[in-house]
This record gives C-alpha cells, structure tokens and sequence, in this order.
C-alpha cells in the first residue's frame, strides 16, 4: 500500500521537474519571437515606407535621376531573365548530378570526397563566386557582363542547395520500392525515369525554389561581375534585334537586378529614393514569398498520388 | 553433399529447375551462407525455413542477384545452376538484369509502386518493351486473375496501388511478379505483414500459382511451410541442415538439430 506521505513527496516531485518545462518553454516561446518579430518588424516598416509609392508607373518605369520619376522596370525584368537562366542552368545540372551520385556513383573514397566537398561548396561566400565568375564567364568564356554571365555565377552558387535537396528526396524513396524496380527487371535508367525522378520531384522542386529564393536576393557575385546600376533599356526581346536576331540575344545584353537597384536607391542622400529602395524591397520580398507559396501548392499537388 | 540425396527424395516424374551448388557468400567480411546446396523442382513449392540470421533471406536474393544493388556483397563461390540452359545465374558474365526477367519476386511488405493499380502489372512489361495498348491490357488483366484479384479491382484499375488493403497490395505484387511469365517466383516472407484471412488467401493463392510457376518461399512460420511447400529447407547459421520432402522433413526430420527446430525446442 501506498502511504498518503509517498503520494505527497511523488508529487512535489514532478511539480519541481514541471518547473523546467515551464522555463524552457517560455524560453522558447522568446527565441522564436526575437526571429519572427525583428522580421515581421522590417517588414511592416519597408511596407508602411513603400507600399504607398507602388503603383503602376514604378513598374513600367526607367530609373531616373528625380526620384518621382523612378522605377523599376529594367531591374525586375533583368531579375526574372537572370532567374530564367539560373534555372534553366542549375536544374538540369543539379538533379543530374544528384541523380548520379545517389544512383550510380560507387561507394569509394573519391566518392565520399565529392559528396563532403559538395556541402563544403554550399558555405563558399557568394561574393567568392563572383570573383571566380568574373575570370571564367565574364572574361575567358567571353560572356561579358550580360544576364548570361549573371545566371550563371547564380547557378553555380544554389547548385549544392539543388543536389543536397534533390539526393534527400531521393532516399526519403523507400529502399522497398528502389528493388521493387529492380525486382521487375529494369534498369537503373529505367528505374530513375520511372521511379525515381516522378517519387522525388515533389522534394527536388522545394530544394530549387529554396535555391531561387536565395539567389534572387543575392548583390555581391553579380556587383562583381559588373551588373549595371543604372540602366535606362530592355534586353532585346527574341528576334528584334539587329539582324541576323535570334531566339537568345537578351542573354547577352546589360543588365540590372532588384537587389542592385536598391542598393543604389538606398546609397542616395534624397529621402525619397529611400522610399523607392522600400518600395523595391517590397516588391522583392513579395517575389521570394510568391515563389515559396508556388512551391508549397506544387509540393501538395505532386504528393498528394505518392502514398508508400 | 545435400545434392545427391534430395536427388533420391525427388518424388516420381519431377524435373529440377535450378540447383544451389556449393554456394558461398559473404556481406562484407561476414560469411552468410557457407556451401550452400539445394535443389529447386520444376512447378513445385519450395520453402526455406529456419530462425532469423540463418541465412534463409540471403540465399533467396542471391535467386534474383538482389545483392548486386549493395556494395560489399561478394558472391565468393559455387553458384546457382538454372535449368534447362544449364546457366549459372551468380557468374559475373550473366547480366542480372537478365536474371532479374527471368525470375521474379514478392517482396516481405507489400511494396507496390505509387501508380494505378494497371501500372503497377503493366511496369514488368513495360520494361520488357512492350507498349502494345491490347495486349497489354491482356497480360495485366490476365495477372491480375492469376494473383485472384481480378474481380475485386477490374473496375477500378486507375486507382492507386496504395489504396487497396494489405492483402490486396500484396496480390498486387503477385500479379506484378506474374505478369512477366518468369521461371521462378521468390517470395520472401510474403504473410508477415498480413492478417491471417489475407495470409491464408496468399497460401492458397501459391498453392495454386505451382501449377505454372516454380516457388520458392521463405517462411519464418514452419505450419505455413508445412501447409504450403512440397519441398522443405532447414538452414541454420548459415549453413543447410537439412532438405527433404516437406511431409517427411516434418514428420520424421533426419537431422537432431532439424527436430529441434521444428518441434519448438528451439529457435
């Protein structure tokens, strides 16, 4: 039997034990607000500086020496060819390589440096891509300093993000249906085109967007690269240019990006160009959280006929 | 050394569709089957049995060159002879590819694709380049009659694998590994993940399958061996105890250790 004293001493117990659980939660409780706060924070105050000044000309305008006039036509589309590019670029090459080395690369030591190198690759400054890109596209390939050169650099710098992402996916894969493949006969490419890639993609396309959203933010590689900082044109569109124009010619042209044009906005001494940077801000964070919406409503969509 | 005498227990009129011999294999430095030797009969049931570690898993994926897909599996001796092309399907120069169409298998968890249930059939014919529309059509609802399955799903073959029970997904699977026409169908503890109403439809269902195809089965449940199997192995660490005629191996076993087993003193 079970003394009404032991009853009593068990319970101070657990009521001094709680105590830490009240502490470390209100503890964490703070944590997440100091992040979610000095966001929500910025965020508020670049919306209340410079949602008023969005409008339809800001879109559809040049930059321009008097602030009113300003807008911020040339950096969106130069950010949106420049993502074009990165994508175009960093997908094929990052799944592939992923796809590679989960699928067919031996386990041997040269392996095993490539994968820690690839994480390694991962924490490189952005600003060190810029300098390699500077001497590689820029100058011996010969790019210039064109939304090529620009897309690039960015897609070697989310490359790590895309393999890391696509080789999780892929081994979140059960190794029961990986042999289930190979069990029917097939080949290792069959069972990557038919397996493999359509039970990952949900998983790779959350690592791409994650990628993109971090290189549309990214200023020091493509200031290194000598991305313009003002810049009063359009890259050509397909076939308008000088003959013979072609399909790519906007590849090669000068360009700006968001993150420049604020950058330059904000290093002005008007007060109203800073309302322009805080427009532009606006409208740049709006981009990355379409982007992440986009991404959590194809996850769903691809996922919902994958059930294991 | 088990050859010879199985040879003698084959029962009138049998044919041997494959034959262990001497096998030897190794998980990195671990030796998980030691000589190993046995034989497989033509359209008969064949069950491995014997308690967990034994080795009985192993040598049912050696069948379909399964340890091909890991790094540090070596092959380090003796092979499996097949019949009647007298192919040793562990030699380095067969393609396991080639093994791999030839014999098929059910996985311990039913593990169908997450396709419909007609792509899941129609997958080990797709990979054998077929895309005649009619004729596959034919071959899966022909497998999925094979695997009794049929008539549950024939009106719902666009629904995903994944969203019929157990034991459906697990005929799924049958009718997967039927549809290919293979020599051999390994079944590798296909009712440890089902109720016993889906277990015993499995059995009947591979009693019946021996009409076509030759079984081989492993099976942690000696009555399940005993009720479904012609023919009976017994391994322990490793090695082949013994090997007979299912009806003889469990009543009258010629080894101790194989009664000890399976009369519950041990394991």
């Amino acid at each position: 039997m079970l003394q009404a004293t032991d009853l009593n001493a068990i319970r101070a117990i657990i009521t001094r034990a709680k105590r830490w659980d009240l502490f470390f939660s209100l503890l964490g409780i703070l944590s997440l607000m100091i992040g979610i706060l000095t966001f929500v924070v910025l965020f508020v105050d670049m919306a209340i500086q410079g949602v008023p000044r969005l409008s339809y000309e800001f879109f559809t305008s040049f930059p321009s020496r008097r602030a009113a006039n300003a807008g911020i036509l040339s950096a969106w589309v130069g950010t949106i060819l420049v993502m074009l590019v990165t994508a175009l670029s960093a997908v094929p090459l990052g799944v592939a390589a992923g796809v590679y080395l989960e699928e067919y690369a031996p386990k041997n030591w040269i392996t095993d440096i490539i994968e820690i190198n690839i994480s390694n690759l991962a924490g490189i400054p952005s600003i060190v891509y810029g300098l390699l890109a500077l001497g590689l596209f820029v100058y011996y390939f010969g790019f210039g300093q064109s939304i090529l050169s620009a897309g690039l650099t960015l897609a070697l710098l989310i490359l790590p993000v895309i393999i890391v992402a696509t080789r999780e996916s892929i081994r979140a894969i059960p190794q029961a249906i990986h042999e289930a493949s190979f069990a029917c006969g097939a080949t290792t490419w069959q069972t990557v085109r038919d397996h493999i890639l359509p039970y990952s993609s949900a998983g790779i396309l959350t690592g791409v967007i994650i990628g993109m959203a971090r290189a549309i933010g990214e200023t020091a590689p493509i200031i290194t690269i000598g991305a313009l900082t003002f810049i009063a044109f359009l890259p050509n569109a397909p076939f308008s240019g000088d003959p013979p124009a072609g399909l790519f010619d906007w590849i090669f042209a000068p360009f700006t990006v968001m993150p420049i044009q604020m950058f330059n906005w904000t290093s002005r001494p008007e007060a109203e160009f800073q309302v322009n940077a805080a427009a532009a801000g606006f409208v740049l964070v709006f981009m990355t959280l379409a982007m992440n919406g986009l991404a959590i409503w194809l996850r769903y969509r691809l996922r919902k006929n994958i059930k294991w | 050394m088990q050859v010879p005498n199985v040879m003698e227990a084959g029962v009138e009129g049998t044919v041997l569709k494959a034959e262990v011999r001497d096998l030897d294999f190794y998980y990195g430095a671990f030796h998980a089957l030691k000589r190993v030797s046995m034989p497989i009969y033509d359209r008969h049931v064949t069950a491995l049995i014997g308690p967990s570690g034994c080795g009985k898993s192993t040598l049912l994926r050696c069948f379909n060159r399964m340890h091909d897909l890991y790094p540090g599996n070596r092959y380090a001796g003796g092979g499996i002879v097949f019949h009647p092309d007298n192919t040793n399907l562990l030699s380095p120069e067969v393609d396991p590819i080639e093994v791999r169409m030839r014999i098929s298998m059910v996985f311990q968890k039913p593990n169908p694709f997450p396709k419909s249930i007609y792509e899941n059939v129609a997958y080990s014919l797709r990979v054998r380049g077929m895309r005649n529309k009619n004729e596959l059509d034919d071959r899966v609802e022909s497998a999925l009659k094979g695997a009794a399955l049929w008539n549950e799903v024939s009106n719902r073959l666009g629904e995903l694998g994944a969203n019929l029970s157990g034991g459906q997904q697990q005929r799924l699977c049958i009718a997967r590994a039927l549809a290919s026409d293979p020599e051999i169908i390994l079944f590798d503890e296909p009712t440890s993940a089902l109720d016993p109403i889906a277990t015993a439809s499995i059995e009947e269902l591979v009693t019946e399958l021996k009409e076509k195809v030759t079984i081989l089965i492993v099976t942690h449940n000696m009555q399940q061996a005993a009720r479904i199997s012609d023919y009976t192995a017994y391994m322990y660490l490793g090695e082949m105890v013994e090997f007979g005629i299912t009806d003889q191996l469990f009543i009258k076993p010629q080894k101790k250790a194989t009664e000890d087993y399976i009369t519950g003193r041990f394991g």
